[in-house]
């Protein structure tokens, strides 16, 4: 099986844009993110000389001391532009209810040269990756507020002390605000990245708490403007339909057919294997386009099915070509054949879809000399590049403009096929803004799907019950070989093997084990694979810990004690594991027949844990009553915020445990929601969210307590049926969530 | 077609059978209501139609003829609506793409049952929100009915400054979304 050519094109641009974007950063002054840009244009320059409140990129101040933070990450619901407002303004030392947030936008940060560095916003990385620096940009420019009240007053900037944007002189009993002196402010250098001292987290006062969100106004009455809902002058609509077989083309459509119908403009055919269909409305183009008779050249993916894959996978667990040991610790293999108790069993995880809410959208409108995107994207640097390298236009005549997201979960990152698309609708119709919107049907069939994997897993006790040797092997899909061969690195994906780690600091294993070894397996398949939110921690953090499970069930163990015992070189999983087995009263009385379940993981940077409890009924009726997630995230910027990502995830898990997207005749199956059941209310249990953070690391949040979701449900059903759910969703084996 | 919408009446040139979500989105400019899957099981596009909450995507728009239409647009003139206070007290929106639907399936379920028992929100709360929060959904609604069950997010958090063990046992309840 061979992944078509297309996204070689996606890599070639995005790697050439980001190698053209390093080349500017060197440029100089780019380092730090709050330097003024080396370089530049003039007619920014000369908004820095004429009464310019901007006291650095992030920090804009006007006179009515409303303190503008501008922000580059995207928000897609995380909570991730709130957060980094508080640590700018807990720096900046500004009155929080007079901050605004200013996203910007990719031409801006380019013609910066990056000033507001990384836009991408995935992997956990919107505050972690970023908090750094935009901290050091608020601090910065409360610097500069500081020395210019101390200029204006001629004292020394020591003497002066700042609550809330008010600058005191307690001497002289003068004061002052920052938007009196924003203006002096941005006339002076900024300070030596070396003389900036950032609090200790601890003593924060804003950053920390569980601050109100400062997006949700306009969320609660209809007047978010979502890319979808984008209204332009002139505007077209399009519907799109590709072909359903991955790998396949169009051979050929009947434009006639449709060519009276009221409003429709025409047929356009996308690329080899797109047909699109533009009118005045979008309704009329999609009922336009269900009506085009299409004919496909549907290619060798049709022979493929659910099964086929199933047995492609297999054919891995097993097999000695194409496979790798990441972590081959004493010799796992020896030590279980030569253990006192052998325990083995088989995983499997189907592919699963991200099914935003808000369906795949872009519009796109390009003259002559300007390109121009409207897009819900994760990344606008890259809608940008893919604009420009769709449309031939070089980056400086292109601009982006990206809405808050109705959902992303990796689905609208890296990839951008979206924006190729819109722009080669656009391109037919010159000067003229076209807004494309997918179907759910579309949106479900041609994502880049959460990949299929197996685990097979070995485990060896010695008399006493302890474990001598474990032996895994993931085999499966590789997200890499996809949407990113450059970075297999030898032949070797060890991202696959996320959450398996031996690395400490990302995705480290949490077990110390005598004899261990991990190995992937890498089997392609025809379908298009992707990041969906937690990754390969979600199936990787299933495998081992329902049979960790298994394991300490065949040891005559406790689940929570067997764990302890491996865990003595891992204190802060072992941490955030005792956290959550407090809050989760592990090992206290249940009411009749509710059972718990327990499991740990790391992803993201952050140690997570996460206890369940759960009743089955005779019918397979799983009611999950509470669940407790712990997590040590390292800092914890708004609490509130980590709770509604906490509790997200826990849905988002149960979304893994009740779906799959199943193949056949080579395309998929689940195409809108009455087959494709995300959680809905009267699934989702009591969820408690326990924070533990250490102050020593910055981890993730939005990512990974999915991964420990699922596992500690799963065993939670092992202890109460007293079978182990080796293969999802489980509705193969009778049972569904109530 | 005429259409009562919001309190205002509108001529739309619009064919019978476009679902009244997209002579909604399309024709009045109201975008507010959202489209998710076109068969009425997510829920993002609730409206009220008399009063009782219909899934827009799927009812043509000549069903709507002589109705009073209510979209989130109008559900209150300034988000004043018991329901939108409770869901900006609580913050529950996370991407908010969902949230219209939410709130109009919640306005619709207390205008008729204005104290709902937990079983009644199951029953009556059936969209989809891909984001997951439903816990403070469920709180929210408990929260615009008065039922004393509205507290939202359930934290403890530790300790600042307390190292891996000692964080566990000073990790306490703070409750508070």
């Amino acid at each position: 099986m061979k992944k078509t050519q297309r996204n070689n094109t996606t890599n070639q641009s995005r790697r050439k844009f980001i190698v053209g974007s390093a080349a500017a950063a060197a440029g100089g002054g780019l380092a730090l993110g709050f330097n003024l840009p080396f370089g530049v244009e003039p007619a920014a320059a000369q908004g820095v000389a004429a009464g310019n409140t901007e006291v650095n990129a992030w920090v804009v101040v006007k006179p009515d001391d409303t303190c503008v933070i501008r922000i580059a990450r995207a928000e897609m619901g995380q909570g991730t532009h709130t957060g980094l407002a508080q640590l700018v303004c807990e720096e900046l030392e500004c009155d929080w209810k007079k901050v605004e947030i200013q996203p910007i936008t990719p031409g801006q940060n380019l013609a910066r040269k990056r000033v507001w560095r990384d836009m991408a916003t995935g992997g956990s990385r919107g505050i972690r990756g970023s908090q750094d620096y935009v901290r050091q940009g608020g601090a910065a420019a409360r610097m500069m507020l500081l020395q210019a009240a101390a200029n204006e007053w001629k004292v020394p900037v020591g003497e002066l002390t700042v609550a809330n944007g008010v600058i005191t002189h307690a001497a002289s009993g003068r004061s002052t605000s920052y938007g009196k002196v924003s203006a002096a402010a941005a006339r002076l250098t900024p300070p030596d990245v070396k003389s900036i001292k950032l609090k200790d987290p601890r003593q924060w006062k804003v950053a920390g708490k569980p601050m109100k969100r400062l997006d949700t106004a306009p969320k609660v009455n209809g007047s978010q403007v979502y890319s979808i809902d984008l209204k332009l002058p002139e505007m077209l609509h399009a519907a799109i339909k590709a072909c359903p077989v991955y790998g396949g083309t169009v051979k050929s459509y009947d434009e006639s057919k449709i060519a009276a119908r009221t409003g429709v403009g025409g047929v356009v055919q996308v690329d080899d294997k797109t047909v699109a269909v533009v009118a005045n409305t979008w309704w009329r183009a999609k009922a336009a386009l269900d009506a085009l008779p299409i004919v496909w050249d549907e290619g060798p993916g049709s022979k493929q099915s659910s099964a086929t894959i199933a047995a492609h996978l297999r054919e891995g667990l097993t097999s000695a070509s194409n496979v790798f040991a990441d972590i081959n610790d004493g010799n796992a293999p020896q030590a279980i054949a030569g253990a006192a108790k052998k325990v083995e069993a088989v995983y499997s995880t189907p592919f699963l879809s991200h099914a935003c809410m808000e369906p795949m959208n872009c519009t796109v409108r390009i003259t002559a000399n300007k390109a121009e995107v409207w897009m819900p994207s994760q990344n606008a640097e890259a809608s940008l590049a893919a604009l420009s390298s769709a449309s031939g236009l070089p980056l400086a005549q292109c601009e982006a403009y990206n809405h808050g997201l109705g959902g992303g979960f990796g689905r609208r990152g890296g990839t951008q096929d979206f924006v190729r698309q819109a722009v080669a609708i656009a391109q037919r119709y010159p000067g003229r803004p076209v807004k494309m919107v997918w179907s759910r049907e579309e949106d479900q069939a041609h994502d880049f799907f959460r990949p299929i994997s197996q685990c097979k897993l070995s485990a060896g006790l010695d008399p006493s019950g302890n474990l001598v040797g474990l032996h895994l092997r993931v085999s499966g899909q590789s997200i890499n070989a996809w949407l990113a061969p450059h970075n297999i690195k030898d032949g070797k994906d060890v991202r696959q093997l996320q959450g398996f780690w031996k690395a400490p600091g990302d995705a480290q294993i949490g077990y110390t084990v005598p004899n261990l070894m991990t190995e992937y397996a890498m089997r392609n398949t025809h379908v298009p694979v992707g990041p969906w939110r937690g990754v390969n921690t979600n199936q990787n953090g299933l495998y081992l810990e329902c049979f960790m499970d298994e394991v300490a069930r065949a040891a005559g163990k406790d689940p929570l004690e067997f764990r302890r015992a491996l865990m003595k070189n891992h204190p802060k999983h072992l941490g955030v594991l005792n956290a959550a087995a407090e809050k989760g009263n592990w090992g206290k009385p249940l009411p009749a027949g509710v059972h718990r379940g327990i499991a740990q993981f790391m992803g993201y940077g952050s140690y997570v844990a996460a206890v369940a409890e759960v009743s089955v009924s005779g019918k397979g009726e799983v009611k999950v009553h509470r669940m407790v997630l712990a997590t040590n995230c390292g800092h914890a910027v708004n609490p509130a915020t980590i709770a509604a990502q906490v509790e997200g995830s826990v849905a988002y898990g149960f979304d893994s445990l009740q779906n799959e997207m199943t193949i056949r005749n080579g395309r998929m199956v689940e195409l809108n929601f009455d087959t494709y059941r995300p959680a809905r209310l009267f699934q989702m249990p009591k969820v408690e969210t326990v924070i533990v953070p250490t102050y020593d690391f910055w981890g993730g949040v939005g990512e990974p307590t999915i991964c420990v979701t699922a596992p500690a449900v799963l065993n939670a059903i092992h202890a109460a049926t007293g079978k182990p759910v080796r293969t999802l969703p489980i509705k193969h084996h009778g049972l569904t969530l109530v | 077609m005429r259409l009562n919408v919001n309190g205002q009446a509108y001529e739309a040139e619009v064919e019978p059978e476009m679902p009244l979500l997209w002579a909604l989105r399309e024709f009045i400019g109201l975008t507010g209501t959202k489209y998710g899957c076109g068969i009425a099981q997510c829920g993002a596009c609730t409206v009220h139609l008399d009063g009782e909450a219909v899934r827009s995507c799927s009812m043509p728009v000549s069903a709507a003829a002589g109705k009073r239409v209510v979209t989130i647009e109008g559900l209150s003139r300034d988000s004043s609506h018991p329901v939108q206070k409770a869901w900006l007290e609580l913050d529950v929106p996370q991407c908010g793409y969902c949230q219209s639907g939410q709130i109009m399936a919640a306005a619709a379920l207390l205008a008729k049952n204005p104290r709902p028992t937990d079983k009644d929100i199951d029953e009556a709360m059936t969209n989809i929100c891909r984001c997951g929060t439903y816990q403070r959904i469920r709180a929210a609604v408990h929260l615009a009915a008065g039922t004393g069950k509205g507290g939202g997010s359930i934290i403890h958090m530790a300790a600042a400054g307390a190292g891996v063990d000692s964080a566990v046992a000073a990790a306490d309840q703070t409750s508070k979304a």
